[in-house]
């Protein structure tokens, strides 16, 4: 067993575009807007920066193939820029990319940025793309509600959990995200909702209304990572390291077994799982500070609970209930919003939820920062479906 | 003529939904205030996802419950509505039927008596070569908006397996009579029939060409009209039947119910499937004579056996009746049926194109639902690999096929997804388990709120998955339909 990265690897910058129904920007745009930021965060040149990752999941109706538009739109200086796909997962792949390239010495400094522009789509929520000439003959032609809603009545059915209690618990986590998301000036949905609107919203893909899903926005995010003796030399005296990095796809268990009973996501469990243990993390609901989960759609924030060892198996529901990753609880969870409220430009994602854990543990969050600093911060960054997905667990915190 | 050749088994399908008379009349007072007159009763609607083809699929898997689908020779489609007017479509319903690819197949068209002119086709080779023919028949009836088709017609499917075993029916004659009388037309490519009027087509055509031929056929046979226990007349409008028979002499009570008011006229199904419900009653000893009419007509006389009586009591038309939504939703017929278009949104523009090289590769797993076993374990996967999802290992010399249609199910998860595209909303779709084994992500078919739930039982049906818009390709797939 590999002994892992951990505190191999400093966050010298980070910056976030404003996400939303950005009208007004392109792809390229939104990703000069990110880059900008963490550029000036990290006090470096683009001559500095020495390899590049680029995560987009919808290259059709966005910037096109390649990562050649991220060293276009950077004007990057002849270095290797290369564009990653993981479902919704990709934010954490491109960061994972330039991580790695700096612990195996390869790159001093190195880039990840994920960008997406899906309002020049034409759609409401995600567009329909093909699986592939094989998939598309046997597979559904569901929505991304429509996959993610299956949770629910398994969740119900494996666990004894009624369909009001559960739509309860699911309303909670909504309502607490909007809540986040109101003090966020960079979040796409920045206004309160209480528990009526969210439990008598019209339905998408039942059990799941519309204040059950998160947003559909444009923005980017951005990550640039050197070695901690870099970071130190180019005068940060408060560094941020990865303290974790696991990515886990489906290998079809999920869809063909028939052993996997649709209540969780297994990718998800054995990340977590592995993520600690690189961490060194043996309690990780007492020693982790704050959450930012892939909370896609409620169901899958309250499942994502207890698929990290969170929460017990079967008890996710309740912990959302007493309010436990509420800004007040005992372990925050979306303190930025989330998904649902800062909204979810599928590539952007994995780096935005790092760039909220940054900032948290910098204490750089402004209105929403976490009271008594937390020491250490989860990412979780889902793709794809429960029936075949890729998880990405990332922890960071200070060195 | 061999006189042992005769019907071995029959099998019916009638597409659940069955809109109300009443309310297409009703959609069309304003315009068409005659229709009135026709408002009675209901007819079988195929839904989006159901054609011809599949529905013949349903109607021959009936037919071949408990039969062993390695006898069958041969296979023939017959219907005026077939999807594709060059690739077999009967080959496609082999292909879900996964029958051996050395059975032959023929698709009959061009007619509303084709499925009779298949049938003494079939029977005459099962005479001959004795190996058991499957027949099958359908029609998913086209019509315009306020035609007086639009009320009389229905969808549905039947098969009759011949051959020369131990028949439940056995031929005593064929009689065949060709005269080119145009009640309707459709010429080629165009998606609707041109009739003209029915007082002409009920006096020339079903009276007086169907009574003549009927005279004909039964001193062709030698037997007299009171023996005919059965006369089984596909023809719709009412009284005709009668007339016919009164004229050629049979008894009044020989004339079978045409199914008019619970199904409509199934167009070339429509002989096999009147055949089909008159055996399921049939006693042993019977006469029945089956008329096909359609440019001509075709006569075939039948005896039942004692076969009939042994055989296992089905009832398919009875059945299929009996699985009845009543349908009051004219708009959502007219949608289908392309004759009246929605604001569908973006998602039902997403690409259809289906690449000819993966179809042929995975034929077998897309078309005939074949899943494999591994030969030690006994576990089950679907689609096949060339490593097992259980193991790891290469699946090669330790697994054999395992096909899956006609395994009951059970569903782990589901969803009712109002996002995603469908022409009849929600979509639902989810994940089912079969029983002895394999799992499925899938989308259902006939479904409704109170039967799709978590732990509740499905059987797989074919159906069209989608169709490509661009091309006019239809893509045919299994999806699971709750067991009711």
């Amino acid at each position: 067993m590999a002994t892992g990265i951990k505190d191999t690897v400093a966050i010298l910058g980070m910056g976030c575009a404003r996400f939303g129904e950005r009208w007004d920007a392109s792809a390229e745009q939104l990703m000069v807007e990110a880059y900008t930021e963490a550029l000036a965060d990290a006090g470096i040149g683009t001559p500095q920066i020495e390899a590049a990752w680029l995560s987009v999941a919808f290259d059709a109706v966005n910037i096109g193939p390649s990562g050649i538009p991220l060293a276009t739109a950077l004007r990057l200086r002849d270095i290797g820029a290369t564009k990653v796909e993981n479902y919704c997962a990709s934010g954490t792949e491109a960061f994972r990319g330039a991580v790695y390239a700096v612990a195996a010495g390869a790159a001093d400094i190195a880039l990840a940025l994920g960008v997406e522009k899906l309002k020049d789509t034409g759609y409401a929520g995600l567009p329909v793309r093909s699986r592939g000439t094989t998939l598309d003959m046997i597979g559904v032609s569901g929505s991304a509600p429509g996959n993610f809603a299956q949770l629910a009545d398994a969740y119900g059915a494996v666990h004894g959990v009624k369909r009001p209690d559960l739509k309860r618990a699911m309303a909670h986590v909504s309502v607490k995200s909007h809540a986040n998301g109101a003090r966020n000036p960079k979040a796409h949905l920045r206004r309160e909702i209480d528990l009526d609107t969210v439990l008598n919203a019209p339905i998408i893909a039942e059990p799941l209304g519309l204040y059950d899903c998160c947003g559909v926005s444009d923005g980017a995010a951005c990550a640039i990572v050197t070695t901690p003796e870099i970071a130190r030399g180019l005068g940060k005296r408060e560094l941020v390291t990865v303290k974790a990095l696991q990515v886990v796809s489906s290998n079809g268990w999920e869809s063909q077994a028939s052993e996997w009973n649709g209540s969780y996501l297994h990718t998800t469990r054995i990340a977590a799982t592995r993520a600690y243990a690189e961490a060194g993390i043996t309690k990780p609901r007492n020693q982790l500070g704050l959450l930012e989960v892939h909370d896609c759609f409620s169901i899958t924030e309250l499942v994502t609970m207890e698929d990290l060892h969170i929460s017990e198996v079967g008890r996710g529901w309740t912990d959302v209930l007493d309010g436990t990753f509420d800004a007040d609880g005992a372990l925050p969870c979306q303190l930025d919003g989330g998904l649902k409220c800062f909204g979810h430009p599928i590539g952007a994602s994995g780096l935005r939820m790092l760039y909220e854990n940054y900032l948290q543990l910098l204490g750089r969050a402004g209105a929403r920062q976490r009271r008594g600093r937390p020491s250490l911060g989860l990412s979780h960054n889902l793709g794809g479906m429960p029936t075949q997905s890729v998880s990405a667990v990332a922890i960071i915190g200070l060195r | 003529m061999a006189a042992e050749a005769g019907i071995l088994a029959f099998g019916a399908y009638v597409p659940q939904r069955r809109l109300q008379r009443a309310a297409i009349s009703a959609a069309h007072a304003w315009f068409a205030p005659g229709l009135k007159g026709l408002a009675h009763g209901e007819r079988a609607v195929a839904d989006w996802d159901e054609d011809s083809i599949t529905m013949a699929v349903e109607a021959a898997r009936d037919c071949l419950t408990g039969i062993d689908r390695s006898t069958i020779a041969s296979l023939s489609l017959a219907s005026t509505t077939l999807p594709f007017a060059d690739r077999q479509n009967s080959g496609i319903v082999k292909e879900a039927l996964n029958l051996s690819d050395t059975v032959g197949v023929l698709d009959v068209t061009g007619s509303q008596r084709a499925a009779t002119s298949a049938l003494i086709q079939a029977l005459n080779a099962a005479a001959a070569a004795g190996r058991p023919q499957l027949c099958l028949a359908a029609d998913r009836r086209n019509s315009r908006a306020a035609s007086e088709a639009e009320l009389m017609q229905g969808d549905a499917a039947a098969a009759v397996l011949v051959g020369s075993g131990d028949p439940v029916a056995r031929l005593l004659g064929t009689h065949s009579v060709t005269v080119d009388f145009v009640d309707h037309f459709r010429a080629a490519g165009e998606p609707l029939d041109y009739a003209w009027e029915s007082r002409w087509i009920r006096d020339e055509g079903h009276i007086a060409l169907v009574g003549k031929a009927l005279s004909e056929g039964l001193q062709r046979f030698g037997v007299s009209p009171g023996e005919i226990h059965h006369l089984v007349i596909p023809l719709p409008n009412r009284g005709v039947a009668e007339a016919i028979a009164r004229a050629a002499g049979c008894r009044p009570e020989a004339v079978v119910d045409n199914l008019a008011g619970t199904v409509g006229d199934s167009g070339v199904a429509h002989p096999l499937l009147m055949l089909a419900n008159v055996l399921e009653s049939a006693r042993p000893r019977e006469k029945l004579l089956l008329v096909g009419f359609g440019q001509g007509c075709d006569l075939l006389l039948f005896e039942t056996s004692a076969a009939i009586g042994r055989m296992p009591r089905r009832a398919p038309v009875a059945q299929s009746l009996a699985r009845r939504q009543p349908d009051e939703n004219y708009l959502r017929f007219l949608f289908h049926r392309g004759l009246l278009e929605l604001e569908r949104g973006m998602r039902a523009e997403a690409e259809q194109k289906q690449p000819g090289t993966t179809l042929y590769r995975h034929r077998r797993a897309v078309l005939g639902l074949i899943g494999s076993r591994d030969t030690q374990t006994g576990a089950v996967q679907y689609p096949p690999a060339e490593l097992s999802v259980h193991t790891g290992e290469p699946t090669a010399g330790r697994h054999e096929d395992y096909p899956l249609a006609d395994r009951l199910g059970r569903i782990v998860s589901y969803t009712a997804d109002r996002l995603a595209y469908s022409p009849s909303p929600p979509l639902y779709h989810g994940v089912i388990d079969f029983e002895g084994g394999g799992r499925l992500v899938t989308e259902f078919a006939d479904p409704d709120s109170e039967s799709i739930a978590v732990g509740r039982t499905v059987r797989m049906v074919f159906r069209i998955k989608g169709i490509d818009e661009l091309r006019h390709f239809t893509r045919y797939y299994w999806k699971a339909a709750p067991v009711r």
